[in-house]
């Protein structure tokens, strides 16, 4: 449904433009519906970049992004509006994508004027009290507040059915759970469940693996704007092959296992490895890596695998 | 003993009336503790902190004390607290990342940080780069301005300038929330470290995120509506939680391997209800399971097995 093959994104910075950041390094993957693939990268990894590329807010410097067949990265004015009925994306702070002068309702009505203006008021209120209740809300608790009366994970809620009341079937989630408390978090997690047990395709752009891991279908781990690893979740989250993949899972704050217990298993697997992974090594080819797949749907990009003498953390020889 | 909070009791103004974010709050903190602080937003964790530390104009003490090391801290006069500030409390707040001037040289920042609190700069300097390079940065950094350092980097910085005087008890607010999970870690660490080189004697951590506390935290203290629910070692709070509001939240929390479609969690029903007119008895018996008639009256915070604290009726 989502395709997206090659793509780079070049910013400009400086003061006339002069510097450029590579945030993305072709990236490579695909989305299909009914599917959650999880975007997992730290600060600066170009997760973020992405989901911006798909929803068309910045541009593709080169590569292509596809929606089920047609290009996004050239569509103009009336295309873009259709391509804007089927990809919808929420962000991380809930409060800034509302209008704080605006009741809850009034936020949906601006979205009937653009998009259903032949959709009566009576016929429309329907609409959105379905969609209200689709995402587990009450309508009349929620549609004649204001946003500050609300909590973030109602307004996380709220964008999502707004996004719904379009003919919605790819949701981009950036980060939509960070900003929520724990108690809420986890709500918002199981209406993604139930929109892809609906046939969405769902983006979802996190640095948390163990949200990424409980939703997600398929993981994509970037690294300085490259894919290192990708595939299945089960198989990713099982036996991670990318030393940097490696590092993220045992970072991440368990509640079953200390770190100095993860750490511990890591060095027995290190000593027993015995070399050094070059992956921070990366060469600055024009191209990006080559991701290899080291078994049926789990590709990974570490710069020895390619090479000659594979790399002993991934334990496959690679057939040149 | 090194801290002990009495029946501590902070209101907010608002125009709609004090908003009562802390109310009656108890506990103790032996030396060399680090004890973390779960809740919601709007628990009143936030405020105990700054309670400790700095009341804001708008936060009015009402009742209560806090002792430091046998001394009753003026925590309501904020011009007496200033004698207690860095070298006895001491604070890593929650934009640490903003927390420094930006149009100073880190090196000056620092020098001027501690001049002003009658400390000759050339006297802890040594210290303060042997501590700098304990949490992985060299002494390079002094010579540097915050925009130049990333945000894992300014956290470190910080947390080496916030404890440079050794203080007694150290806050640490929302410390590694901002944070990629790697330098999460890495700060986290560089705690624990500071406590077992007894930078510091004690340490408060207050976080939303439990799951980094039980990592890093020795006891863990959840709240709930400007109340404490239960106080436990942070295993047993995590494996072996009483209060319902604790199990609701630790078990809200997806574990590394956890699948939606296999173990579908759950959250908690319901918002905390609002400080401005808190509810008589139990505060969480609106959202509680397990609610009977007697939790219309206000549960006592007990000692229900060594070091494990508990104020709700159904735990036995």
């Amino acid at each position: 449904m989502l395709e997206l093959v090659d793509v780079h994104k070049v910013y400009r910075v400086g003061t006339f433009g002069t510097g450029t950041v590579h945030a993305v390094r072709g990236v490579t993957f695909d989305v299909q519906p009914g599917e959650v693939v999880s975007l997992i990268g730290e600060s600066g990894s170009g997760k973020s970049t992405i989901g911006r590329m798909v929803l068309r807010l910045v541009t593709a410097t080169s590569g292509s992004i596809r929606f089920e067949g047609a290009d996004v990265v050239s569509l103009r004015h009336r295309g873009l509006r259709e391509y804007y009925r089927h990809a919808q994306g929420v962000f991380q702070d809930p409060f800034s994508s509302y209008n704080p002068i605006f009741k809850v309702d009034r936020t949906f009505e601006t979205l009937r004027r653009s998009y259903f203006p032949r959709v009566t008021g009576a016929q429309w209120s329907e609409r959105v009290d379905e969609a209200v209740h689709s995402v587990g809300l009450v309508p009349s608790e929620v549609l004649g507040k204001f946003p500050h009366q609300l909590s973030g994970g109602q307004l996380q809620r709220l964008l999502i059915a707004r996004a719904l009341l379009l003919d919605l079937r790819l949701l981009v989630a950036d980060e939509i759970i960070s900003m929520l408390d724990a108690s809420t978090r986890i709500d918002v997690l199981n209406l993604l469940g139930d929109l892809k047990a609906r046939g969405l395709g769902i983006l979802f752009v996190t640095h948390d693996l163990s949200l990424g891991n409980y939703v997600s279908d398929k993981v994509v781990i970037l690294y300085q704007g490259r894919v290192v690893e990708r595939g299945v979740t089960a198989a990713v989250f099982a036996d991670p092959k990318h030393p940097y993949t490696r590092t993220l899972l045992a970072s991440v704050p368990q509640l079953d296992r200390r770190w100095e217990e993860v750490e511990a298993d890591e060095a027995l697997r290190t000593a027993a490895l015995g070399d050094r992974c070059l992956y921070h090594e990366q060469v600055d080819d024009e191209h990006g890596l080559g991701l290899v797949e080291i078994e049926p749907g789990h590709f990974v990009g570490c710069f020895r695998m390619a090479a000659d003498d594979p790399c002993p953390g991934a334990r496959v020889t690679v057939a040149r | 003993m090194s801290l002990r909070v009495d029946d501590l009791a902070v209101h907010y103004r608002t125009t709609r009336g004090d908003v009562k974010a802390l109310d009656g709050v108890t506990f103790e903190i032996a030396d060399g503790e680090i004890m973390g602080v779960a809740g919601e937003s709007g628990c009143g964790k936030t405020t105990l902190g700054k309670a400790l530390i700095r009341l804001e104009h708008r936060m009015k003490h009402v009742r209560g004390t806090v002792t430091l090391d046998g001394r009753t801290l003026p925590i309501a006069d904020d011009h007496a607290m200033n004698a207690y500030r860095y070298d006895k409390v001491s604070l890593i707040p929650q934009y640490a990342m903003s927390a420094m001037n930006p149009t100073r040289k880190i090196g000056r920042m620092i020098r001027e940080l501690v001049t002003s609190r009658g400390v000759a700069y050339e006297s802890v300097q040594p210290e303060l780069e042997r501590r700098l390079r304990l949490v992985g940065l060299d002494e390079g950094v002094l010579a540097r301005y915050p925009i130049e350092l990333s945000g894992g980097m300014k956290q470190r910085v910080v947390m080496v300038l916030a404890t440079l005087l050794d203080p007694s008890l150290l806050i640490g607010d929302e410390v590694t929330s901002a944070l990629d999970v790697t330098s999460q870690k890495a700060v986290a660490r560089a705690l624990v470290e500071f406590r077992d080189r007894e930078f510091v004697r004690s340490v408060v951590v207050v976080t939303h995120d439990i799951s980094v506390l039980y990592q890093m935290a020795d006891t863990i203290l959840v709240m709930y509506a400007g109340r404490l629910a239960e106080k436990a070692s942070a295993t047993t709070v995590i494996d072996r939680p009483l209060h319902p509001y604790t199990k609701m939240l630790v078990g809200a929390l997806p574990k590394v391997g956890e699948r939606y479609d296999h173990a579908r969690l759950s959250g908690i029903v319901g918002r905390p209800p609002s400080l401005l007119d808190p509810p008589t008895g139990c505060r969480f018996r609106e959202r509680c399971p397990l609610a009977m008639a007697k939790c219309q009256e206000q549960p006592e915070f007990r000692e229900v097995a060594p070091g494990h604290q508990v104020a709700c009726w159904a735990v036995a």
